[in-house]
C-alpha cells in the first residue's frame, strides 16, 4: 500500500511529537520544526516553557506566509487576533496559571461558523466582507480554552461540495498534489493541517464534509455524534445532519479538540444533554483485543479504486493483528443512502437558505429605489450564490413541492429509518464498523466540477453515518499511487470515544509498520 | 410532466423527468433570477441527479416511519427567563441599509396597489 517496505521495526518516539519539542531549538522563529508539532506537543512546550505561545503562532504565520499562495486555504488571517490570544497565554503562565491542555495551539477555522471580529463568508458572495455579531458556541469554546485563532479558512459554498472548488473566492489545493482537490466542503481545513500551517483545524459535516478531506489530505477527522457539538452560530445547511468537528495530525490531536468543542449548549436545542464520551483516555489506551469490527460489505467492492481498497484491506489486516475480530456486516439500506441524501440535505437547504433574503445582512443588489423588495431579492440571490448551491435549491423546492413531496422527500426519510435500522442490527453484531472513507483519492482539480453526480459519488461512504447521526473518524490508512488513503471508523451514537480507542490503536500500528506518520510522506512544498 | 397537469401518481417512474420551464418556475419559487444560459445548463443537470436519486423509490416503506431527525428530541425549552438580545447597533451592523435603527428595506408593495 506504500512505495516503504513493511518492517517490524518498533516505534519511535513519534516524530511529531520528539524531535524539536524538548530542544531549545523548537523556539526558533524559523519555524521548520515548530509548525510540524503534534498539538499536544505544541501545548506541552508551551506549558513546560520551551517554545511561547507567541512563537509557535509568528511560526503558524510564517508557514502562512511562506506556503498559501500555493495552497489558498485561508480567506482571512488574522494575525493581529492570534498573536494578541497568543501572548494573554503567555502572561498567564508566567503569571504561574495551570493552562489548559490545548492553550496557545494555533487552529484554522472553516469560514461557516460566526466570528466576531473576522469576516464569516460561508465561502459564498453572497456573504462576502460579512461579520457577524455574536460568536458561535464552538468559537466561544475554543477562546476559552485559549486556542490561539488563526483565521477563516476556504469550503465549498456553504459547505455544499466535495471538492472545495465551488468556493466563491477559487479552489484549495491538495498539499500532497497541488494539481489535485483536498476534498471538501472543509478542503481549507485540512489542506492547512496538511500543508502544516496549522497544527489543528475545525471542520463541519453534513455528508462527510469532515472526514473526506481528512482522507485524501491524510489526516484525522472526525464527525462526532449529532447533538454532540452545538450548531449555535454554525451557518446552517442541512439542520438535520450538520455537525462540526475536529481535523488533526493525530488522533490524539484530534481527541483534545473533540473535547474542547463537545458538550450541551443550551442555546442549540438540538445539543444534548449527555457528558462528552471520554475520548483522550480513549485514544491512549491503545488496546483493540476483542473489540468486534464489522467491515460494511455494501461499502467496497464495485466504484471503490482498487489503490483503496488494498490500502483499506491492509488497515484492516493491521486491525486483525492487534487482537481485533474482524466480523463481515451486511447494511442493505446503504445503497439507498447516497439518493436519500441528495434529497433530505437540498430540501433542507432551500429552507435554510431563504434567510439570505438581501433585507438584513449580506449582500443587496438591484436596490435602485424603484425596485421593489421580491426583485431585488431574486437578483440578489442570482448574483450572491454559485452555481451548486442554486442547482441544490433548486432541488430542494421540487423535492419539496406538492405533488413531489411523499415521493421524494418522504421517501427519504422512510429510508433514513431503514439505514438506522441496519445501524442498530450491525451494532448487535459487532463494536464499530469500518469501511473505506472514500471511493477514490483525491481527483485533479476540474475533472468533476461540470458533473455533478459524479460528484456526489465522493461521499458514497460516509453520508450513512450522518443519516443516521452516529460518530464516525476517518484515519490515514496508506498511499495509493502516492496519494493518501483513508479508512472510516463508525460507532453508535454517543460512542464517540469507540472511535478513538479504535483510531488511536490502528494508527500507532500502522505508523510502527511504516516506521513514521504518514504526513511524513508529504512532499516538500 | 408540466406542472399544469394532475399531480403525478406515486410510482417508482411516475417523477422523473424535469423540464426548463419548470426549472424557471422553481427558480421563481425560490426568488432567484435565473439566466436562459443557466436554464440551460441547469435543466439537464438536475434532470441527471433526479434520475440518481428516484432510486429511493425502489425501496418497499409503505409501514415505515418517516426519519426527521437523527437524535429524537421533542419540546426543548428553556428556562423562561429574561436575558440580554444582541443590541439593535450590533444587528444592524451587517445590514445592506439601515435607518432610525432599523432594517431599511425596498418597498414591499407594488406602487398600483
Amino acid at each position: 500500500m506504500t512505495d516503504h517496505p513493511t518492517s517490524p521495526v518498533p516505534a519511535p518516539a513519534p516524530s511529531a511529537v520528539g524531535g524539536a519539542a524538548g530542544s531549545p531549538g523548537a523556539a526558533g522563529t524559523a519555524g521548520g520544526d515548530t509548525v510540524r508539532l503534534s498539538a499536544a506537543a505544541t501545548a506541552a512546550a508551551i506549558a513546560a516553557g520551551e517554545l511561547s505561545a507567541v512563537e509557535a503562532t509568528q511560526a503558524a504565520l510564517e508557514r502562512i506566509a511562506k506556503v498559501d499562495d500555493t495552497i489558498h486555504a485561508f480567506l482571512h488571517v488574522d494575525a493581529e487576533g492570534a498573536l494578541s490570544a497568543a501572548r494573554r497565554v503567555d502572561e498567564r503562565r508566567a503569571a504561574g496559571e495551570t493552562l489548559g491542555p490545548l492553550a496557545g495551539v494555533p487552529l484554522a477555522l472553516k469560514d461557516v461558523l460566526a466570528t466576531r471580529g473576522m469576516p464569516t463568508t460561508c465561502g459564498s458572495r453572497i456573504l462576502e466582507g460579512w461579520q457577524a455579531p455574536y460568536d458561535a458556541t464552538v468559537v466561544s469554546r475554543l477562546r476559552a480554552a485559549d486556542v490561539v485563532l488563526l483565521g477563516k479558512v476556504n469550503m465549498d459554498e456553504f459547505a455544499m461540495g466535495s471538492s472545495t472548488e465551488n468556493s466563491a473566492y477559487g479552489p484549495t489545493r491538495n498539499p500532497w498534489d497541488t494539481t489535485r482537490i483536498p476534498g471538501g466542503s472543509s478542503g481549507g481545513s485540512a489542506a492547512a493541517v496538511a500543508a502544516f500551517e496549522a497544527p489543528l483545524a475545525i471542520g463541519t459535516d453534513t455528508g462527510g464534509s469532515i472526514r473526506q478531506p481528512a482522507a485524501v489530505c491524510g489526516l484525522v477527522g472526525v464527525k462526532p455524534t449529532y447533538g454532540g457539538v452545538s450548531r449555535y452560530g454554525l451557518v446552517a445547511f442541512s439542520s438535520s445532519l450538520d455537525q462540526a468537528g475536529p481535523l488533526a495530525r493525530t488522533v490524539t490531536d484530534a481527541a483534545l479538540l473533540h473535547t474542547a468543542i463537545a458538550g450541551h449548549d443550551p442555546l442549540d436545542s438540538t445539543s444534548v444533554d449527555l457528558p462528552v464520551p471520554a475520548v483522550v483516555a480513549a485514544a491512549a489506551r491503545r488496546d483493540v483485543r476483542g473489540v468486534r469490527v464489522g467491515v460494511v460489505r455494501e461499502l467496497s467492492g464495485a466504484g471503490y479504486d482498487p489503490g483503496v481498497r488494498a490500502a483499506f484491506a491492509a488497515a484492516v489486516e493491521t486491525l486483525t493483528e492487534l487482537g481485533a475480530e474482524i466480523v463481515e456486516v451486511s447494511c442493505p439500506h446503504f445503497t439507498y443512502a447516497l439518493p436519500a441524501y441528495y434529497l433530505i440535505a437540498p430540501s433542507e437547504c432551500s429552507s435554510n437558505l431563504a434567510r439570505f433574503d438581501a433585507m438584513r445582512f449580506g449582500l443587496r443588489v438591484g436596490d435602485d429605489g424603484e425596485a421593489g423588495a421580491e426583485e431585488v431579492m431574486s437578483r440578489t440571490r442570482e448574483a450572491g450564490f454559485g452555481p451548486e448551491v442554486k442547482r441544490r435549491i433548486i432541488l430542494g423546492t421540487y423535492a419539496l413541492s406538492s405533488g413531489y413531496y411523499d415521493a421524494y422527500y418522504g421517501q427519504a426519510q422512510k429510508v433514513r429509518t431503514l439505514i438506522s435500522r441496519d445501524f442498530a442490527a450491525a451494532y448487535e453484531q459487532v463494536d464499530v464498523l469500518v469501511s473505506p472513507t472514500t471511493p477514490t483519492p483525491a481527483f485533479p482539480i476540474g475533472a468533476k466540477v461540470d458533473d455533478p453526480v459524479a460528484m456526489y459519488l465522493s461521499d458514497l461512504a460516509t453520508i450513512p453515518s450522518n443519516l443516521a447521526g452516529g460518530p464516525a473518524m476517518s484515519l490515514p490508512a496508506g498511499l495509493a499511487d502516492g496519494l493518501p488513503v483513508g479508512i472510516q471508523i463508525m460507532a453508535p451514537t454517543f460512542a464517540d470515544d469507540r472511535l478513538y480507542l479504535v483510531g488511536g490503536a490502528l494508527e500507532e500500528a500502522l505508523d510502527d509498520r511504516r516506521g513514521h506518520p504518514l504526513l511524513d510522506e508529504i512532499p516538500a512544498l | 410532466m408540466g406542472r399544469t397537469g394532475p399531480p403525478p401518481t406515486k410510482g417508482p417512474h411516475a417523477i422523473m423527468g424535469i423540464t426548463r420551464d419548470e426549472v424557471a418556475h422553481l427558480a421563481r419559487l425560490s426568488r432567484m433570477s435565473v439566466t436562459d444560459a443557466e436554464l440551460d445548463a441547469l435543466a439537464p443537470q438536475l434532470e441527471a441527479i433526479l434520475s440518481a436519486v428516484a432510486r429511493v423509490a425502489e425501496v418497499a416503506a409503505a409501514d415505515i416511519p418517516p426519519t426527521s431527525h437523527a437524535v429524537p428530541l421533542t419540546n426543548v425549552f428553556r428556562p423562561d427567563v429574561a436575558r440580554p438580545s444582541l443590541p439593535a447597533a450590533d444587528a444592524l451592523a451587517g445590514a445592506p441599509a439601515a435607518e432610525d435603527g432599523r432594517f431599511r428595506v425596498p418597498r414591499i408593495l407594488d406602487p398600483d396597489e
